[in-house]
């Protein structure tokens, strides 16, 4: 019963293995890396509806009891991540052999792939600090590979950058778990929070807090982190910084979130009160990065700091509304980011150009890809009834009710303005003339279907929010008492 | 005996953060390499640096090694020595493509 809980890492992993074997035949490839993300997502969605009707399965690795051996927990939370990553895993593997030449499916795109969605489920599934860092490296390993595959001038450039911001926050992340260990004694979180508890985050845990703070706000792109992170998204297939944007910097705000609702939460007028202030930061910062260039996939890319700004101000504020708004906000904000980078990759790809000011009147030739761009940016910036709306809705309440006007107002702002540099897209490059010289490009199906999917389950968030949102306001609740965690782990 | 290795792990940290902002691709390598060596010496000063004492916690042993820095270091030295290896042949390929090693050139414009 509890192996359930190994299974989103397992399978994957396995997958990534076997297609590795099959790479010289790219049929066989393609299809069965189409037929194990569908398993996979089959997989995780029996466990998550097993979670989510019985109670979080725990799985002790070896049969050794809690705060000695290896973990894995999946509870509501950490299930409800796999199962997103799990579907922008399904679309990725059908947009991928239209989106990628051949000679970068044959360089073992799919094994990377898989190995990428392996190491992000394992983090948002592990229930042990170390591990958590082992599963980083596994899924930055991943993407170290797919952000060169191909091998072009300036996608080795800009890798080397995004090797090294990872491997120096890395770095930081060993020394600061060594320290954590050095003062409480263990690396199970459980087993942390309860310590950190007894002495009521004394003296240098604090401190400790906030260097895990500043190595997961790298991975998380906050402001003033954030700097490594546009450039580098945009050089490889838009597949592959589909998954980046959607997936990676993800992880590292659920780390902020698991960490700072669980263990450090002790001091919060010092950790969560400067998270309020860096969220605004973010959300101002990333909007200006958005309105400041013509590059089409790099305006998708600032976009992502704002959004990391929206969910950090609800762990900031740490009530139930603004963490019910946060985690909404991440699920959301995890397909739309994904359906965003195919798209503007489609349209890249048509105009064939990234450049804004080169394109003109798209609208006469691809219709369906114009109101794509039109819902998606309603989407994003949160216009009602689509799912942004819900979750900025639930954190400026819980921004209010904690008498938070001044971010409040900044993200209202920035919502304006995340929505204004997507309709820039929209409007200089589907308005206007008749552009012939795009007439030759035909868009396939393949391409377009797997963004449909994306933004029908991010309409359904919106819409059939009633369904969704009870499951993730009792999220929010189990958040907010630590102690069900530490209970459930330890089983005192 | 911790305190003079923890000192030591000072100077790494700070020689690989000097080398980390060279502009030169190989001396940033061997910052990240330093920086790394910094971080073990701390996971395993955080285990007490004791000698000749068994890794078992048993009822009749009263002074016994913690096992998992150990544990720990390895793991991390291995991931760092690949990390490192690929860093290498990427900043190698990077070099030769891009004609220069040196990272003020290699800054990109806003449209490519």
């Amino acid at each position: 019963m509890s192996n359930l809980a190994i299974l989103p890492i397992i399978i994957p992993m396995l997958a990534g293995i076997i297609v590795a074997f099959t790479n010289k035949n790219v049929k066989i490839t393609r299809f069965l890396s189409k037929l194990f993300s569908i398993i996979s997502l089959l997989i995780v969605a029996y466990v998550a509806y097993t979670v989510f009707t019985n109670d979080s399965i725990i799985l002790e690795t070896g049969d050794w009891a809690a705060p000695y051996g290896i973990i894995i927990v999946a509870d509501q939370l950490s299930i409800l991540l796999v199962l997103t990553t799990n579907i922008i895993a399904a679309t990725a593997a059908f947009y991928a052999p239209h989106s990628l030449s051949l000679k970068q499916e044959t360089h073992y795109y799919y094994t990377f792939f898989f190995l990428l969605i392996s190491g992000v489920s394992g983090a948002f599934l592990t229930g042990d600090l170390f591990n958590l860092f082992v599963f980083f490296e596994v899924l930055l390993m991943a993407s170290y590979a797919l952000i060169v595959l191909g091998g072009d001038k300036i996608q080795l450039r800009e890798s080397v950058k995004y090797v090294l911001i990872n491997l120096f926050s890395s770095m930081l992340f060993v020394t600061a778990v060594a320290l954590l260990y050095g003062v409480v004694g263990t690396v199970n979180m459980a087993h942390i929070a309860e310590r950190v508890a007894e002495v009521e985050q004394k003296g240098i845990l604090t401190t400790i807090g906030i260097l895990l703070f500043f190595v997961f706000g790298t991975k998380a792109a906050l402001f003033p982190l954030y700097y490594w992170l546009p450039r580098p998204y945009i050089v490889p297939n838009p597949v592959v910084s589909a998954l980046f944007g959607a997936l990676l910097t993800k992880v590292g705000i659920y780390s902020i979130l698991r960490v700072f609702s669980l263990i450090f939460v002790y001091k919060m007028e010092i950790t969560h009160e400067a998270f309020i202030w860096i969220a605004g930061l973010s959300m101002l910062f990333g909007v200006i990065g958005a309105l400041s260039t013509n590059n089409i996939k790099l305006i998708i890319a600032y976009n992502i700091i704002p959004a990391i700004g929206f969910i950090i101000m609800g762990i900031g504020i740490f009530n139930q509304d603004s963490l019910t708004g946060s985690i909404y906000y991440l699920i959301h904000d995890m397909i739309i980011k994904s359906a965003l980078f195919l798209l503007v990759g489609v349209i890249a790809y048509v105009a064939g150009t990234s450049d804004l000011r080169r394109m003109k009147g798209l609208i006469h030739h691809y219709p369906i890809l114009g109101w794509l761009l039109f819902i998606s940016a309603f989407i994003l910036a949160g216009i009602p009834p689509f799912s942004g709306f819900i979750g900025k809705l639930l954190l400026l309440r819980g921004a209010l009710s904690a008498d938070e006007i001044i971010i409040t107002i900044i993200a209202l702002l920035s919502s304006l303005l995340i929505l204004y540099s997507v309709m820039k897209i929209f409007i200089r490059g589907f308005w206007g003339e008749k552009d012939e010289s795009h007439m030759s490009k035909k868009v396939s199906a393949g391409l377009l279907i797997p963004i449909i999917c994306l933004l029908a389950i991010s309409v359904f968030l919106g819409i059939g929010a009633q369904f969704v949102y009870p499951a993730i306001d009792g999220i929010a609740e189990y958040l907010l008492d630590p102690q069900i965690y530490i209970d459930s782990v330890l089983k005192e | 005996m911790e305190y003079i290795i923890l000192i030591l792990a000072g100077i790494l940290f700070a020689t690989a953060i000097y080398n980390i902002l060279q502009k030169q691709l190989l001396r940033i390598i061997i910052g990240t390499v330093l920086l790394s060596h910094g971080a073990h010496l701390v996971i395993l000063t955080m285990g007490k640096l004791k000698r000749g004492n068994p890794p078992i916690l048993d009822e009749s042993v009263t002074n016994y090694t913690d096992p998992l820095p150990q544990a720990l270091i390895l793991t991390s030295i291995v991931i760092s020595f690949g990390i490192t290896s690929l860093l290498l042949v990427l900043s190698y390929r990077t070099a030769k493509e891009n004609n220069t090693d040196n990272m003020e050139e290699m800054r990109g414009e806003s449209n490519e």
